[in-house]
């Protein structure tokens, strides 16, 4: 027989498998969704390896080395085979590893990314509480007002605006570009990032605030809320004991979707600030139809989306009181 | 238990200024768009006055660096910003929310299938999604980012629909309903539809300003659907070359957009108190 908090791990334990299986059914409709779009666009990608005039036989030459002259569910079973061994080809206009040159490129979208959502979080959790607590105050309906106007303001425009006050008219970080030696000099991608950060993390921070003062209104209408109060605990007691746990399940939701797509919202920001990260890559390689960089791109931005979303899942699942009841109640 | 009303505690004043200001932002830009069918102050794609001209009388907004009038250029980005919003949201929420009813009450299994697929479209951020139709069609148009932008809000909504709707379902009130007589359809039209509407206008008018900045955006990319539609991207676009000379223009066509998204917010939130069931009964 087993003891209640078994039973609450095997539970918990089913739900990881389940959702694992989930992730792995996402992937592949994902490499789906990946083969039917690049061959939706125009050409044929052996067209990027030859030159003008070729004849037929480099084009079938060409073909034989890109697989473009195979039956299409051998190039389907073949591209699911190197995505699973996270061989993403060689890009038609460099000649290098695809895999390679993302995971450059990585170095700067991912400490964008983070960091620009460090600093949303810490800047609407905060204020997103004060605004739904304190709504009757000023200050409360000038932080709602302000977060109101700042998800209306497209972020390459943020961009452009902290360009001219912080780099033209203060000077006080660069307003573009990127130190050739990446990371090997840590204080001067910390200074070319700043701005960039700084812009994700105010027009995240606006839709941010949003959501967790919908998530305090809601918490601060409920019934538990008003039991806690009635049975003789304080405000603050209350919304610390019962409103956060309650509150921040449909938050931790909200903030795995955000943080995937700034992930690749990033894109932007990086023309903005003409940085080498995984969002300009892909504009490049549209540009110049270089198709495994394009679609190399695309598969490892989709990964990285699907498993934040099942951290978030995971997370949420164990933060939420009620769900779990339920599967107790489901597996018993 | 949870209602989804999110302002219990907000004086009822506020929203009938927030629908009276958003109605009246919004309704601006409607009257704007339409007025450019018919006239506009200037030709749009021929110089009316010198490069760059700074703001006066004759030339509001200044001209552009090839002399043409800014303000011209504005007022037509309105048309464009309103027609890719409103097809969007429509494509969007007719999709999405049909397939969140749907998925919430499915078989767990099909639930299973439909909400890891939702995650898949969802992984594709709106902005990449648009960027690949783009890149597929050969020839950049406005439909294309507009059908595109809608398939990626669909997924959103559906997503939040399938969350919303199991939410309400779980409720006693429903299995009372149920009980009762009333059919599938009638609980999904009296109760889920009602009870879930209050947080989907909320997200239908965030959806709509992120259409309208994912165009824009696209635009700045250099994206967007090739001149003569004028979009407040590219002009935004143009503007950061010339920001030091000409700082008008690389302000004005944001605050444009800034106001129809902000109108389109605050029309919601207005909204939303009028489709709230729970409002009303408790005040």
């Amino acid at each position: 027989m087993l003891r209640p908090s078994d039973e609450r791990n095997s539970t918990i334990l089913a739900y990881i498998l389940r959702r694992f299986a989930i992730l792995i059914l996402s992937l592949l409709i994902a490499a789906v969704v990946l083969f039917v779009l690049l061959r939706l666009l125009p050409g044929d990608p052996a067209n990027a390896l030859l030159s003008v005039g070729a004849d037929q036989q480099q084009i079938e030459a060409a073909r034989e080395q890109v697989g473009s002259n195979l039956p299409l569910w051998e190039q389907f079973l073949r591209f699911v085979g190197s995505l699973a061994r996270f061989d993403l080809g060689t890009s038609f206009v460099s000649g290098k590893p695809v895999i390679e040159e993302i995971a450059a490129r990585l170095t700067v979208t991912v400490p964008l990314a983070l960091m620009g959502f460090a600093l949303a979080v810490a800047i609407a959790v905060p204020l997103g509480i004060l605004s739904a607590v304190k709504a009757h105050r000023w200050y409360g309906a000038a932080i709602s007002t302000v977060s109101q106007l700042g998800i209306a303001i497209p972020v390459f425009w943020v961009g452009i605006l902290l360009v001219t006050v912080f780099a033209v008219n203060l000077r006080l970080f660069p307003s573009g570009g990127y130190p050739r030696r990446g990371w090997q000099n840590e204080g001067q991608v910390l200074y070319a990032l700043a701005l960039p950060v700084l812009t994700i993390g105010l027009v995240m921070a606006a839709s941010l605030i949003r959501y967790i003062r919908s998530a305090t209104q809601d918490v601060l209408g409920s019934n538990y809320l008003r039991t806690a109060r009635a049975l003789g605990a304080s405000f603050s007691q209350a919304l610390i004991r019962h409103g956060i746990r309650n509150g921040a399940v449909p938050i931790v939701s909200i903030l795995g979707i955000e943080l995937a797509t700034t992930l690749l919202g990033a894109v932007v920001v990086e023309r903005v600030f003409a940085l080498p990260g995984l969002g300009s890559m892909l504009l490049l390689a549209i540009e110049q139809r270089d198709y495994p960089n394009v679609q190399g791109v695309l598969f490892i931005s989709t990964l990285l989306v699907l498993l934040i979303g099942f951290a978030a899942d995971l997370f949420q699942r164990l933060i939420d009181p009620r769900l779990r009841e339920r599967a107790t109640g489901a597996a018993t | 238990m949870t209602s989804l009303d999110l302002s219990t505690d907000r004086p009822a004043r506020r929203h009938s200024l927030s629908l009276s200001i958003g109605l009246a932002l919004v309704g601006l830009n409607v009257v704007v768009a339409i007025l450019t069918l018919f006239w506009t102050p200037y030709d749009p794609l021929n110089a009316s006055g010198g490069r760059l001209e700074a703001p006066s009388l004759l030339h509001w907004v200044g001209t552009d660096r090839l002399g043409r009038d800014y303000l011209t250029q504005i007022v037509i980005g309105a048309r464009t910003a309103l027609i890719v919003g409103t097809g969007a949201v429509a494509i969007g929420a007719s999709i999405g929310v049909t397939l969140g009813i749907l998925a919430a009450f499915a078989t767990r299994l099909l639930d299973d299938v439909m909400a890891a697929t939702l995650d898949i479209l969802i992984a594709f951020p709106t902005l990449l999604l648009a960027m690949l139709v783009v890149a597929a069609s050969d020839s950049a148009s406005l439909w294309s980012a507009i059908l595109a932008l809608g398939l990626a809000i669909s997924a959103i909504v559906a997503r939040l629909t399938r969350i919303l709707a199991k939410r309400v379902l779980r409720q006693d009130y429903i299995i009372a309903s149920r009980t009762s007589g009333t059919s599938w359809l009638g609980v999904v039209v009296r109760h889920v539809l009602p009870n879930i509407w209050p947080t989907l206008s909320v997200n239908f008018a965030l959806q709509f300003g992120l259409a309208v900045i994912a165009e824009a955006s696209l635009s700045y990319l250099g994206l967007g659907a090739p001149p003569p539609n004028a979009s407040w991207g590219r002009l935004l676009q143009e503007a950061q070359g010339t920001v030091y000379t000409a700082p008008v223009g690389a302000i004005a066509p944001g605050i444009a957009l800034v106001a129809l998204v902000i109108g389109m917010n605050l029309l919601a939130d207005g909204l939303r108190d009028v489709g709230d069931p729970t409002r009303g009964r408790t005040r």
